[in-house]
């Protein structure tokens, strides 16, 4: 193996990269988001999609969802640093459990006329998108899916005048019965 | 109290503050005052259950108590003011995340009307030390003052312990609020450190145990962390199985150093047999260690045939950076204790006689060799002395970083736990020096020594003031080789010999900075001189800076180069220009 001249074993890691998504419920209180977030920026993990709010007022519990993509070492390390942490209840892997829901919100401002504007309300009523604001020249569309579906609906969007989009972020929840 | 009441529970927040200490057990903190902890400071003034040490400068205050907490198991407290005085911490909170030392920190904070606004000495302290604490507070409400600080000494001791940090703004230290005693309640519900390890975990652990062939148990800091009960079921542990044993640099002294099943420190500069013990092995128990960078070597050659059992009270520790077969986590204190329950039911010592007969021929390469002089004293010769001349006695050692680190760990015995305190994942250049004043300040009449370096201890020389001003009579045994040595190793193993600034042109005459601070100074060239000396050293009860003129070219082996694993040390006799040329890829022209 050669390295480069350094007081420290530099490696290549070759493993593939997962992406998964995170439930962590958490203490509301000042700054720990910044706290979840600095975790992430420290250690160089990514964060993909981040999606925060209060979820249990009285018990001042708020849920974070975090889409991280890693090894499948790296995202162990993840979920473990998430969990020491002091404000931190509980994580939960909703990709590894696999019975689980992910949904995003996204608001589309497209701009056009004609047979375009005709086009992207074809395409809106395909998609279940629902028209929120409307001129003589554009449309807001309020679109909910999974994220694959909305970047579709995006794409297709774009030619038709795709002006500007604004997306909360996937949020998660677990099939069946039981909570988290 | 500025403010009496009826009600004895009703005071200031700075009150408050050195009530909690008092209630915790706190009898010694170490800080620094400034206009937004003088609230504080004036309490402190009007009472005497808590002995106040003022240091010269905030890192000074954190490396003393951490070396506090370290040589005692009890969590160190400094006091620090807003602004620079938080920032100069950062240092020493992160030394002890990293080291997993209880650490309690209170910041003074700017009024909370202020906070926000760039004030005079403001600073985001919290966000500043969020990354270097394990957790940390800003109370904006002098009601919420007790539950916070309870909480903090829990959160710093319990579990992984670590380095919290308290922001207290000055005007909820002038606020008047209830205050209450240590309840369980104060802590979040979210915060549960498991403690007991999961029994069929170790029932698989004492099963891999009973039947090894080449066994290893690698021990680290998490045992010395758990209390002085962990060390003697490792001890046990080790008779019961006889098993060979080895730790990280934190570690040292769980197990004697005199102790027969004792390989030495392993990893970057551990022994030749450690290595090659754990290289080799068939099963490794590692307890309360972290498989650090400096440990494993090439990760992806670290001990291939092995069973690993890993034992440690943070999961994020698990998997980190070797794969293991069996984790376990919880208390090694409580871990151990329910393997050797399990072991002693159900199993006998291993045949492992073979294994014992491999060691011997590894030890037989004399690793730690090197070649003694009449003429200069070579800095291992002067570690071996310090140790013979402190045997049997009541010592502590302290240490900076570099190449007199690691001999310390290679040359200086330890027998016991907390006997040794040294900067081990920061490697904190300038922490032994106020280490020592925090060792020295928890044990008044024991012989405390930082050995150092002529480069790190000037980084925080100043606390020399601080020993001379409480009576503290440490002793700082410098090795004097007039570089940054460890720094220098590295130029030449690694960058062609070009030993850019590594070379200090200009040192301070240490005899006369130990006279000027009010100490005393000795300085030996001559290896005849050296026992002497040190023995004047000890005798001498006042700090002592000891310059010992040591070979100023001396490199620090054995050795496990970047990118190589534990069976490709670079032996002493090795360590000749063409086989070190060899050892290390890019390394160019050489010594």
């Amino acid at each position: 193996m050669n390295q480069p001249a350094s007081a420290y074993f530099i490696e290549d890691r070759h493993d593939p990269n997962e992406t998964h998504t995170l439930a962590v419920l958490v203490q509301n209180e000042p700054g720990v988001l910044a706290r979840v977030i600095g975790l992430f920026s420290g250690r160089g993990y990514n964060i993909e999609s981040l999606t925060v709010s209060e979820t249990e007022s009285q018990k001042h519990l708020s849920r974070i969802t975090i889409v991280t993509t890693g090894t499948p070492m790296v995202i162990e390390q993840i979920k473990h640093q998430l969990d020491r942490m002091i404000p931190v209840y509980r994580v939960v892997d909703m990709t590894q459990t696999k019975r689980s829901i992910e949904r995003e919100l996204a608001m589309v401002k497209v701009r056009g006329q004609g047979e375009h504007r005709v086009e992207a309300l074809r395409l809106a009523d395909a998609f279940r998108a629902r028209v929120i604001d409307a001129t003589t020249e554009s449309f807001v569309f309020e679109i909910t899916g999974n994220t694959d579906k909305i970047n579709q609906y995006i794409d297709l969007m774009r030619p038709l005048g795709l002006v500007e989009v604004s997306r909360t972020g996937v949020a998660a929840i677990g099939r069946g019965p039981e909570g988290m | 109290m500025s403010e009496k009441s009826h009600d004895p529970n009703q005071m200031t927040g700075a009150a408050m503050i050195v009530r909690a200490l008092i209630d915790h057990g706190v009898t010694d903190i170490f800080g620094y005052p400034g206009g937004a902890v003088l609230p504080i400071y004036d309490e402190i003034f009007q009472q005497s259950e808590v002995q106040h040490i003022l240091v010269r400068h905030e890192q000074g205050a954190g490396h003393a108590a951490e070396g506090y907490a370290r040589s005692t198991g009890k969590p160190g407290v400094a006091l620090v003011t807003s602004g620079p005085g938080a920032t100069n911490m950062v240092t020493p909170l992160t030394d002890a995340l990293m080291d997993s030392i209880p650490l309690v920190c209170i910041s003074g904070q700017v009024p909370t009307h202020l906070i926000g606004n760039d004030a005079f000495q403001e600073c985001d302290t919290v966000g500043i030390t969020r990354p270097c604490t394990k957790h940390n507070w800003l109370v904006r409400d002098v009601n919420d003052l007790a539950k916070v600080l309870h909480e903090a000494f829990y959160v710093a001791t319990s579990g992984r312990p670590g380095p919290v940090l308290v922001d207290v703004p000055k005007d909820v230290q002038f606020a008047t609020g209830t205050y209450h005693p240590p309840r369980k309640s104060d802590v979040h519900r979210s915060y549960a450190p498991r403690v007991k390890g999961d029994a069929t975990q170790i029932r698989k652990a004492v099963a891999l145990l009973a039947n090894a062939k080449r066994p290893v148990i690698y021990s680290g800091g998490g045992v010395i962390n758990s209390g002085p009960e962990a060390t003697k079921l490792l001890r046990e542990l080790v008779e019961v199985t006889g098993f060979p044993i080895t730790s990280t640099l934190m570690g040292l002294g769980a197990y004697p150093a005199s102790g027969k099943n004792w390989l030495g420190m392993l990893g970057m500069h551990g022994t030749y047999e450690a290595n090659m013990t754990m290289h080799d092995c068939d099963v490794m128990l590692c307890v309360g260690a972290r498989f650090d960078d400096r440990i494993t070597g090439r990760v992806d050659a670290f001990s291939p045939g092995s069973k690993k059992i890993h034992i440690d009270i943070d999961p994020s520790s698990i998997n980190k950076n070797i794969r293991v077969d069996v984790p376990i986590i919880g208390d090694c204190g409580n871990i151990l204790g329910d393997i050797l329950q399990v072991f002693k039911a159900e199993a006998k010592k291993p045949d492992i006689k073979s294994w014992w007969q491999q060691i011997a021929q590894w030890r037989a390469r004399n690793s730690l060799y090197y070649k003694k002089s009449n003429d200069v004293i070579l800095p291992q010769h002067a570690i071996q002395s310090l140790f013979e001349a402190t045997r049997g006695k009541d010592t502590y050692i302290t240490t900076e970083v570099g190449q007199h680190q690691m001999w310390a760990a290679q040359f200086y015995g330890f027998e016991e736990p907390h006997r040794w305190m040294t900067s081990g994942g920061l490697g904190t250049m300038g922490y032994g020096l106020p280490a020592a004043i925090g060792v020295q300040v928890a044990h008044p009449d024991s012989l405390v020594i930082d050995i150092a370096g002529d480069a790190s201890v000037q980084m925080t020389m100043q606390e020399m003031s601080t020993a001379v001003q409480y009576e503290l009579p440490i002793k700082i045994f410098i090795l004097n080789n007039q570089y940054m040595g460890m720094v220098r190793q590295w130029q030449q193993l690694l960058h062609g010999n070009r030993l850019s600034h590594s070379y200090s042109e200009a040192l301070p005459d240490f005899v006369k900075l130990a006279e000027a601070y009010g100490g005393i100074g000795l300085q030996v060239h001559k290896p005849g001189d050296l026992e002497g000396a040190i023995n004047e050293m000890i005798a001498v009860k006042r700090p002592v800076l000891f310059d010992c003129r040591v070979a100023a070219l001396e490199n620090c082996f054995p050795m496990i180069p970047s990118g190589k694993a534990h069976n490709e040390m670079l032996l002493p006799e090795q360590a000749n220009d063409a086989a070190t040329a060899k050892a290390f890829a890019g390394g160019k022209a050489l010594v």
